[in-house]
């Protein structure tokens, strides 16, 4: 790579085998061309970086496109710049700790990573989850659900320039995630499902605190129906955009709502049932159309269907206990609330500190050894608001994951990037990232 | 971008992505049923503590899945019988069949891996029309460092049958060369990368193998189990911070 050759501020340019490049930062294209005086341009073609930093770009994506005039004839897309290295690190914790890690990943759905996880623990296990456990997940990743695609659409309208869309999706978003708070007691990151069941129970009011959100939330859908379903600049940036079919889908593993948008009812809770979820009344919204447009109606009909999910658990829920009946692999203390937070039950830190030596040395054991899983390899996937989210656990008999791997379905999923955007103008390329609704975090790891 | 690790980074003999590399013979060597993990005795990973307990005494044998018998239960054998009839070179292809915790893994020779999946994803039989995960595993012998330690691992979903198989290659790092399925399956293409970055794992064939989490002047292959955790330098104030797997918490 030669060194500018000019010293024009607004267009540098350089000599390259392909011809002379001008690297330009912004400003008036007229103006710029017209400064470049006798040296014209044969042809326009426009490489242009969007991202990583880029506020359409959901997070740290990074997207190269070449440009003839507006139409993109080719898409590449860079990714990790989000790496944190999650996989390695849980191989360095405990099991239960694994969990910390794993739910920071995609840090828009945390519920699905540490179920996915901990179902993957549990039948390298080969333990059973109690009932009210299992009830707990499934609500919880419905509510988690919700507050997922409600980003998606809160992100989605921003970039499209649909403001209302962002403020009315993140104030339902902020509403579910006060439910997740109440519950878990974060908002996001919350370390709630663990190996063997859920760190604690539900608190005492949370039904009616859940069937008020729930009433909250139709009227939140009722009006992004208002709002958006006939808006006709809406319904014109999503409509025909972002094409991508069925054939396409499965070649590239394109899954979850995008998967349904192209009109194959394909979904995990349905197809491969896990806790419970085939006995639960709720349809799989598909359309037929395969673009942006089918995928906002698609993940919009979700949202209704995940709430009658909730008010299903809601209904079923009967008090029992939400951690297997195991002292080897249940930690012992009962979370409960303190004066300076979650913590230890004072009963429990009472016994440990007070009368029983084996309860302190059985406590300090599985909290910082933890506990041995059976060596062997499993793959469990649940449907994330994403898609197939996959979980290869692979134990060799330790104290500590062997190997942890997602399968992600942000990472997967915007292989289909170029697919969408080749052919189409620039600005259908956000509409057509904001559809397919990447994680970074996820997709990175 | 990234400084490249002080501490002395695994020996990473395998010579990669030359092209006389990438056109070599794809015929595997050594075993190809590795054990899950090493022998590892004692607790916490301390040696020397003059400790009494006994727990030093404790010795965790490394484990190796057996092979399964027939019936293999579920679907199974039907997966297994129709694998066989279309493709009949099965014999000497699959090595090792293994079925543990409801999951069928086909441990596959390499040179046999383009058919078998060519046949697992076409004969109407069988239909696994989605991959749905490829992922690496690194079973690390210090005292062998001659055995398929690395694990090409694909999970396979056939959505007309609802079944889920998986199926896993094995090659060593002196040869780490595995042929790409992206013809195959596209979705592989990203999927093939990562494990490339971090296993070091070259998949021939792939259009075009490159670094895709790390930075593009990486050294090594992070996730090998001979690879650090953290030893980055610090750079704050000439800091210095040993790896967490130095650190005793996390021996």
């Amino acid at each position: 790579m030669s060194q500018p050759t000019d010293t024009d501020s607004y267009a540098p340019s350089r000599q390259t085998t392909e011809g002379r490049v001008y690297n330009l930062s912004g400003g008036d294209w007229d103006s710029v061309v017209g400064s470049l005086g006798g040296d014209p341009l044969e042809e326009e073609r426009l490489v242009l970086n969007m991202g990583p930093q880029h506020p359409s770009t959901h997070g740290v994506l990074r997207l190269v496109l070449e440009l003839e005039g507006e139409t993109v004839t080719d898409a590449r897309v860079v990714i990790g710049y989000l790496h944190t290295g999650i996989e390695k690190n849980t191989e360095f914790r405990t099991w239960t700790q694994g969990v910390t890690f794993l739910t920071r990943a995609d840090y828009l759905s945390p519920i699905f990573n540490e179920t996915v996880y901990c179902l993957g623990v549990e039948k390298l296990l080969g333990i059973e989850v109690p009932e009210r456990a299992n009830l707990i997940r499934v609500m919880m990743m419905e509510i988690n659900r919700l507050s997922s695609h409600w980003v998606w659409l809160a992100t989605g309208g921003m970039e499209l320039g649909a403001l209302t869309a962002m403020t009315n999706g993140f104030r339902a978003r902020e509403r579910t995630l006060d439910i997740l708070e109440l519950v878990t007691g974060l908002r996001m990151n919350h370390a709630y499902v663990r190996p063997g069941g859920v760190a604690q129970d539900l608190p005492a009011d949370y039904e009616e605190k859940i069937r008020a959100w729930i009433k909250e939330m139709r009227e939140e859908l009722h009006g992004v129906d208002k709002l958006l379903r006939g808006q006709t600049i809406w319904v014109n940036r999503l409509k025909d955009v972002g094409w991508i079919g069925v054939e396409g889908c499965l070649a590239l593993g394109i899954t979850g709502p995008l998967l349904r948008a192209a009109g194959l009812p394909w979904d995990i809770r349905k197809t491969e049932p896990y806790l419970g979820y085939e006995t639960f009344d709720f349809e799989v919204p598909t359309d037929d159309r395969g673009d942006s447009w089918s995928r906002f109606v698609v993940r919009v009909a979700e949202m209704w269907e995940s709430l009658k999910i909730v008010e299903q658990v809601l209904d079923r829920l009967a008090p029992g206990p939400t951690m297997v009946d195991d002292p080897k692999i249940a930690w012992p203390a009962k979370l409960s609330l303190g004066p300076d937070g979650m913590g230890n039950s004072l009963e429990h830190v009472q016994k440990i500190m007070n009368s029983s030596m084996e309860s302190l040395i059985h406590h300090f054991k599985l909290v910082t050894e933890g506990f041995r899983v059976p060596p062997g390899q499993v793959y469990t996937a649940v449907e994330s608001p994403r898609g197939e989210l996959g979980a290869h656990v692979v134990s060799d008999g330790g104290t500590r994951p062997y190997r942890v791997h997602f399968r992600e379905p942000s990472f997967i999923n915007l292989q289909g990037t170029a697919a969408m955007s080749i052919g189409g103008m620039v600005a259908d390329v956000i509409a057509s990232v904001a559809s397919i609704d990447p994680v970074m975090g996820g997709c990175d790891r | 971008m990234s400084s490249p690790t002080e501490r002395p980074v695994p020996d990473d003999s395998a010579p990669e992505q030359s092209a006389a590399n990438i056109q070599r013979s794809t015929v595997s060597e050594g075993p190809n049923d590795q054990p899950f993990g090493i022998e590892r005795r004692g607790m916490f990973g301390v040696a020397g503590s003059g400790d009494t307990s006994g727990f030093g005494g404790l010795v965790r044998e490394p484990w190796t899945p057996p092979e399964a018998t027939r019936p293999f239960g579920s679907y199974f054998d039907e997966v297994v019988d129709s694998l066989d009839a279309a493709y009949p070179a099965l014999a000497e292809g699959v090595t090792k069949i293994v079925v543990d915790r409801g999951e069928l893994t086909l441990h596959v020779a390499r040179e046999h891996l383009i058919p078998i999946m060519t046949a697992l994803r076409n004969d109407p039989s069988l239909r696994f029309e989605l991959l749905s995960s490829v992922s690496g595993v690194d079973y690390y012998n210090p005292n062998d460092a001659a055995t398929n330690r690395l694990h090409a691992v694909y999970h396979l979903t056939s959505m007309t049958y609802r079944r889920r198989i998986r199926v896993e290659v094995a090659v060593s790092v002196a040869d780490p060369h595995i042929p790409s399925v992206v013809a195959l399956y596209p979705t592989a293409d990203w999927q093939e990368r990562e494990t490339f970055d971090m296993f070091g794992i070259v998949f021939d064939g792939h259009p075009a193998l490159t670094r895709i989490l790390m930075p593009d002047d990486w050294d090594g292959h992070p996730q090998r189990k001979d690879y650090p955790l953290g030893g980055i330098p610090v750079q704050y104030k000439g800091a210095t911070i040993p790896p967490p797997d130095e650190r005793r918490a996390y021996k």
